[in-house]
């Protein structure tokens, strides 16, 4: 294959860039899902125990 | 006459339809993992398909197979740009009140789909051109695309009221929509050393037809993992949103135990 180390980095990239953005947005998601959670719970707690 | 009022208010109703953040949440939800899937399926069979199984061009030899990041790169970039610019406008014109959160998560993609695209792009330049780069008209002006995006970016986090943010971005957005047709055509304009547009929406593509179906896979699942992103980003900052309301509902609430007083605040942003 010619070029190849060329061809290797913009694969590499190709790969990188996505999966970067992508676990970034899932372990952002999961960390406000987790926070909401915690305070929708203390919400009830606190609407139980006036 | 009737018909026409119906019809407009069926359409504002729509319109405002999903602007409601739990309905957007529970439909997000339930389209973005298939989104994902999709996208990571499509953009895997267009890579190892441009890489291993397409041919070699008879002049670029297999450099050409950067073409298959590169291209769908370059046209997420615009597309992704145009996508913030309707954002913009639909929050500044209506205050769609999912379209400034939707333009800032949009932001930050679009602007590492333009990096990508600079990046694939020298890297491919390299060996054709004899140079990582070369201030050509259309290399300039996606350039100038990427900073706009940066711009964009910095402009919604510069304020500490987030709403003149968000107003502040969507004016440079729509500002910087004049950009586009500048790329598209710059090809035709100018005399330029990138190459003029090989596949058009009017005419038949001059490209061998071994080439551009993994081309059009890695586009179709670029484009999906582009929408996947930005869903999941806009899902988060709709959460972070109602989560920054019910923590003020909170200290409200401490300060004035008095039932009702913080209720107003929480339910300004609907779970």
């Amino acid at each position: 294959m010619t070029h190849l180390p060329f061809i290797a980095a913009s694969y590499a990239l190709a790969v990188l860039v996505p999966a970067a953005f992508g676990l970034s947005a899932f372990q952002r998601l999961r960390r406000a899902r987790r926070r909401l959670a915690a305070l929708s719970g203390n919400k009830a707690r606190s609407a139980g125990n006036p | 006459m009737k018909d026409a009022t119906e019809l407009r208010g069926a359409r504002r109703r729509a319109w405002h339809h999903f602007a409601n953040p739990g309905r957007f949440l529970r439909l997000a939800s339930k389209v973005q993992p298939w989104l994902t899937a999709f996208g990571v399926v499509l953009t895997a069979i267009g890579l190892v398909w441009g890489l291993f199984f397409a041919p070699a061009d008879w002049q670029q030899g297999d450099a050409v197979r950067i073409m298959y990041i590169h291209v769908p790169a370059a046209w997420l970039a615009s597309a992704g740009y145009l996508m913030l610019a309707l954002c913009s406008a639909a929050s500044l014109v209506w205050r769609h009140p999912l379209a400034d959160l939707a333009a800032a998560e949009i932001g930050p993609i679009g602007a590492g789909f333009t990096a990508l695209c600079l990046a694939t792009g020298s890297l491919w330049g390299k060996p054709m051109w004899g140079a990582w780069w070369v201030w050509d008209a259309r290399l300039t002006s996606v350039l100038v695309l990427f900073f706009l995006y940066l711009g964009h970016i910095a402009l919604v986090r510069a304020f500490d009221d987030p709403t003149r943010g968000y107003r502040a971005g969507a004016i440079l957005a729509l500002l910087g929509v004049v950009n586009l047709p500048i790329i598209k055509f710059s090809v035709d304009w100018w005399n330029t050393l990138h190459q003029p547009a090989t596949i058009s929406f009017t005419g038949a593509p001059s490209m061998y037809i071994g080439m551009l179906w993994p081309l059009l896979f890695s586009a179709l699942g670029y484009a999906c993992v582009f929408a996947a992103l930005a869903l999941a980003g806009t899902r988060a900052a709709v959460m972070e949103r109602r989560i920054r309301a019910l923590l003020l509902a909170e200290a409200m609430r401490a300060e004035d135990p008095s039932p009702g007083a913080a209720d107003t605040l929480e339910t300004q942003v609907p779970a």
